[in-house]
């Protein structure tokens, strides 16, 4: 069975630009476009990555990222931040929430599924 | 001859220099303490000895027999029976620091300059006569010498006064005291007092054993003189021993060594029974030698010479020349201290009075007013001795020397109600020290000075008054015309100036300066210690101690103390409390907290002196100067708060604008990257994706258009947004229709998209007919709202509802449609950029209502969120002619 990366996002053509791109590697990908109720949805879903936006509507990606790594079913849970806050202060503070992988948009569609396969296969 | 006489005088005044300046000295290095010894202070009470009392005595035996006790008689009885009167003079004199009798009676009477003044006129013009007076013995007896030599009297006279002025200058001058004493001047005269003492007292004993041959044959030959024979008048007794005895108190150089110069109030123990027994060896041999006098020398003879004639006739040249010595002691001793204590006075009471209102307005340091104290004091000594010389001149040298000193008596003795009055008697008062000494002093000027100069009045003047007014006659006032003249002038001004005293102080009220004074003055021995100057008391060291570090510093005042221990050569930490350390404590804390709470501090502390008015009005003053810096220093203190708060809400404003800055940069790069996203992503997937179909290329590629544009919108956006905040717009004014501009908007927002649902109502009034401004920038702000009102309205079937109407200079245009509207809780910041409310999706970059604003502030309106409505609603008001501004 394929492995689910669950994608919350709220921009619709990078939605449809992303899942064109995993599914075309093979994975299922599940999408969700707002920060409310992402938690529930992983918890539901549980899939085996997270690719993360920051600037959700109604909660930023790393006040969903905190609360995960509190919950202990989530703590291992590979998570990929994709951000168009390419700060460096942005990447500290998602490197100390625990973030898998940190990456900046634009990104280069190679980098993306590289970093995806590397998280999955692991 | 003369010049034998000449040298022995100038020999005689030099060896005074000596012991002046050899007490000064001694005085100056603390070794004076047997220089306040009550044996001098006795002897320097014997300047009340003049050559008056020296030659004059005799004379006065020689014609008016035993009545020269009399002037004997007054001193004495204050001293035994009035002691506790001097003391309590002594005391105030402490206490208050009085300089002079004019000092005292202005101090008691709160401080009044014009009785200081006054009193020190009275003082000079009674003197006068008394310095005349002086000059005239020496000159008298220089002549009894020098018979037949070339020398006038009046040369030698003015020679004698030139001589006791410098004399009087190098020792009274030399230096400013506070207590205003004179340790050499003190010294020279208690000498002058032994030698004067021992010349009459060897004329005497010459006279009785030498020429009269014993106690026997002198008790025989008064007995057979007419010197026995002279009746004793009782007025005159009672009037002259009152006159001698107030003289005593009120004379101002008897006030000078009685009250100021007392270093000691135990010293009146020791004078109270020295000073009269003095007193009684200098009458000792009065009547002999008078007697002898009268019955040896050739009638005629000058019988105020009888002293130095004498042992003249007798040919006992050393004994004379002795006798000579003894009376030129008298006579100077007494100029010295005379002149002294009133050009205290002077300079006190008339010169630094005129000085200071002088040069009110220019900066005053001590060493100035201390040059100028001092230069007065020099003038005024001169002044005074040739203003005694002046009368010893036109008076021609021709009165007798008792009479010339009974006038001086009689003048001074009108301060007596007032001082005696001001400090026994609260109740008296500056009114009434005022009118009795006026009316006193012109009673005695007109009844017995002015007649003492001779011819002053004519003899029909004596005989019927002024303008025939009998009761006016000098010398029989309202009729009285038994008495004598002398008793009579005494009589007169003595109770009409305790009258005038007594009903003034009555009728009139004290200022609240005076009754303080007053009370100060009154119960002295309440307000002071007996404790005696600063000296003494080794447990105040302590007190002091701990006062001084308060003051200077815990450190400081160590190091102060330390220093004198060593000085001192002692042991510990704590030094005896000797005079000169007390003023050295008073200079340092001076420094620190003004001269006079300095004084005020160390008095309270060693308990010497108790606080007087004038030191705490003085360190009111300074209190007043110190509050003042301190003010100021609270101003400034305020002001650099102030600024500094300035400062730090600058700080925090730029704080502010920076974060404000990287937020919006962050938010910008934000923007960009978004579409970019997409863009290279499809982008890339295109160029990779051989095996995309054609329906999905076109979209791929219709997305990349798509956020393409909304890149261009937004940087065009950022752009015109940069121009509006950074003022440099140009505007475009021109006149124009709203309902031309509304339609215009609405048709461009139409054509941006064919297939609009919304449905637009316009309500303008047909009067509203034009406005001038910038149309395009106007109508660019109502695209917007129209779009937003497009893009945002949610209901069913949008309608958008634009009204326009005029008020006043403005015109008012509002956007309201039906949606769902705006929370209440985003209203406040919609305007703000990037802000967008909830969760809406339409691809705006949330600059638009942040332009707007922007381009209505430009042009003098403002855009505002309509509550009230269901719908968003927006309203815009804008002159409807553009004004610069």
């Amino acid at each position: 069975m394929a492995k689910t990366v669950l994608l919350i996002e709220d921009e619709v053509n990078i939605i449809e630009a992303l899942s064109f791109i995993l599914s075309r590697d093979g994975w299922d990908v599940v999408t969700h476009s707002n920060g409310h109720d992402a938690n529930e949805v992983i918890t539901r879903r549980e899939p085996d990555l997270v690719v993360l936006d920051v600037m959700l509507p109604g909660k930023s990606g790393f006040d969903i990222l905190r609360d995960l790594r509190r919950d202990p079913r989530h703590q291992n849970r590979p998570v990929l931040m994709l951000t168009a806050r390419g700060q460096s202060k942005d990447r500290d503070m998602a490197e100390q929430l625990g973030v898998s992988k940190f990456m900046t948009k634009p990104f280069s569609n190679a980098d993306v599924r590289d970093a995806v396969n590397e998280l999955l296969s692991g | 001859m003369l010049n034998l006489l000449i040298g022995v005088c100038l020999a005689y005044v030099i060896a005074l220099f000596a012991v002046a300046f050899w007490a000064e000295r001694a005085s100056m290095q603390g070794r004076a303490n047997w220089l306040r010894s009550p044996m001098i202070y006795t002897l320097s009470l014997s300047i009340y000895c003049t050559g008056w009392t020296f030659y004059g005595a005799v004379g006065y035996a020689a014609r008016s027999g035993l009545e020269f006790v009399t002037i004997y008689l007054g001193p004495s009885l204050v001293l035994l029976g009035w002691w506790w009167v001097l003391r309590k003079l002594v005391r105030i004199g402490r206490v208050q620091r009085v300089t002079s009798i004019a000092d005292l009676i202005s101090s008691r009477f709160g401080k009044s300059n014009g009785l200081g003044v006054l009193v020190t006129i009275l003082a000079i013009v009674g003197t006068t006569p008394y310095i005349a007076l002086q000059l005239q013995s020496v000159t008298l007896s220089f002549g009894a010498f020098a018979n037949s030599e070339s020398l006038s009297n009046n040369t030698a006279a003015l020679w004698l006064g030139a001589g006791l002025a410098l004399f009087t200058i190098l020792f009274g001058t030399r230096n400013l005291d506070v207590h205003e004493r004179h340790h050499g001047v003190v010294m020279a005269i208690a000498v002058e007092a032994v030698v004067k003492l021992c010349a009459l007292v060897a004329v005497g004993v010459f006279v009785v054993w030498g020429v009269l041959g014993g106690i026997g044959p002198v008790l025989h030959e008064i007995d057979t003189s007419k010197v026995a024979t002279w009746d004793v008048n009782g007025n005159r007794w009672i009037a002259l021993t009152f006159l001698s005895g107030a003289a005593f108190l009120c004379l101002p150089r008897m006030f000078q060594v009685l009250v100021v110069e007392n270093a000691d109030e135990g010293h009146l123990h020791t004078a109270s029974w020295a000073f009269p027994a003095y007193l009684m060896l200098m009458s000792l041999f009065v009547i002999p030698i008078a007697v002898a006098g009268l019955k040896i020398l050739p009638t005629g003879s000058n019988p105020d010479l009888f002293v130095l004639s004498l042992p003249l006739s007798l040919e006992q040249d050393a004994l004379a020349m002795f006798a000579f010595i003894g009376g030129f002691s008298s006579a100077t001793s007494m100029v010295i201290v005379a002149s002294l204590a009133l050009a205290t006075m002077v300079s006190n009471h008339i010169v630094m009075p005129i000085w200071i209102k002088w040069s009110e307005h220019r900066v005053r340091e001590f060493g100035d007013v201390r040059r100028i104290i001092l230069i007065s004091r020099r003038f005024a000594i001169l002044l005074i001795i040739l203003l005694g010389y002046i009368y010893y001149w036109i008076s021609g040298g021709g009165a007798a020397l008792a009479a010339i000193g009974l006038v001086s008596f009689a003048g001074v003795t009108q301060v007596l109600p007032a001082m005696l009055g001001g400090i026994f008697w609260r109740g008296a008062n500056r009114i009434g020290a005022t009118a009795g000494l006026l009316v006193g002093f012109a009673i005695w000027l007109y009844t017995l000075f002015l007649p003492s100069l001779g011819n002053v009045y004519s003899a029909a003047f004596l005989a019927e008054g002024p303008w025939g007014i009998w009761w006016l006659r000098p010398q029989a006032l309202f009729g009285v015309t038994e008495l004598d003249p002398l008793v009579h002038a005494l009589f007169w001004s003595m109770s009409l100036n305790a009258l005038a005293f007594f009903v003034g102080s009555l009728i009139s009220f004290p200022t609240p300066i005076e009754r303080l004074q007053g009370a100060q003055i009154v119960n002295v021995y309440d307000h002071s210690p007996t404790q005696r100057g600063w000296s003494g008391r080794a447990a105040q060291s302590e007190d002091l101690m701990i006062m001084a570090q308060r003051i200077l510093g815990v450190k400081q005042a160590r190091a102060l103390f330390q220093a004198e221990v060593q000085n001192q050569g002692g042991q510990g930490y704590l030094p005896d409390p000797t005079p000169e350390f007390l003023r050295t404590l008073e200079r340092e804390l001076a420094g620190s907290v003004g001269a006079a709470t300095a004084h005020a501090m160390i008095g309270q502390t060693v308990g010497g002196t108790s606080v007087s008015v004038q030191d705490l009005m003085a360190v009111a003053d300074e209190a007043a100067q110190i509050m003042e810096y301190s003010n100021r220093l609270e101003e400034q203190s305020r002001e650099l708060t102030r600024t500094a708060q300035e400062l730090q809400s600058a700080n925090e404003k730029l704080t502010q604008i920076s974060i404000q800055k990287d937020a919006f940069l962050s938010q910008v790069s934000h923007e960009l990257r978004t579409p970019m996203t997409s863009i290279l992503s499809f982008a890339q997937i295109l160029r990779d994706g051989a095996s995309l179909k054609g329906q999905d290329q076109s979209r791929y590629a219709s997305i990349i258009h798509d956020e393409s544009v909304r890149l261009t919108r937004l940087l065009d956006d950022l752009l015109d947004l940069s121009v509006l905040e950074n003022g440099q717009v140009n505007l475009n004014i021109a006149k124009g229709r709203v309902q031309d501009l509304i339609d215009r908007s609405i048709a461009t927002v139409v054509a941006g998209d064919a297939a609009m649902q919304m449905q637009i109502t316009c309500k303008i009034p047909d009067d509203l007919h034009s406005l001038t401004t910038d149309l395009d920038r106007l109508g660019q702000v109502f695209i917007n709202l129209i779009s937003n009102a497009k893009k945002y309205c949610d209901a069913a079937s949008p309608k958008l509802q634009i009204s326009a109407h005029q008020s006043g200079c403005d015109v008012i245009i509002d956007f309201v449609d039906n949606g769902i509207g705006i929370p209440a809780q985003d209203r406040d910041f919609i305007f703000e950029k990037f802000a967008r409310v909830g969760e809406q999706k339409t691809g705006g970059a949330g600059l638009g209502l942040t332009i707007c604003k922007e381009i209505i502030a430009r042009l003098g309106g403002e855009i505002t969120y309509l509550s009230g409505h269901r719908g968003a609603a927006f309203r815009v008001q804008v002159p409807v002619n553009f004004h610069a501004a």
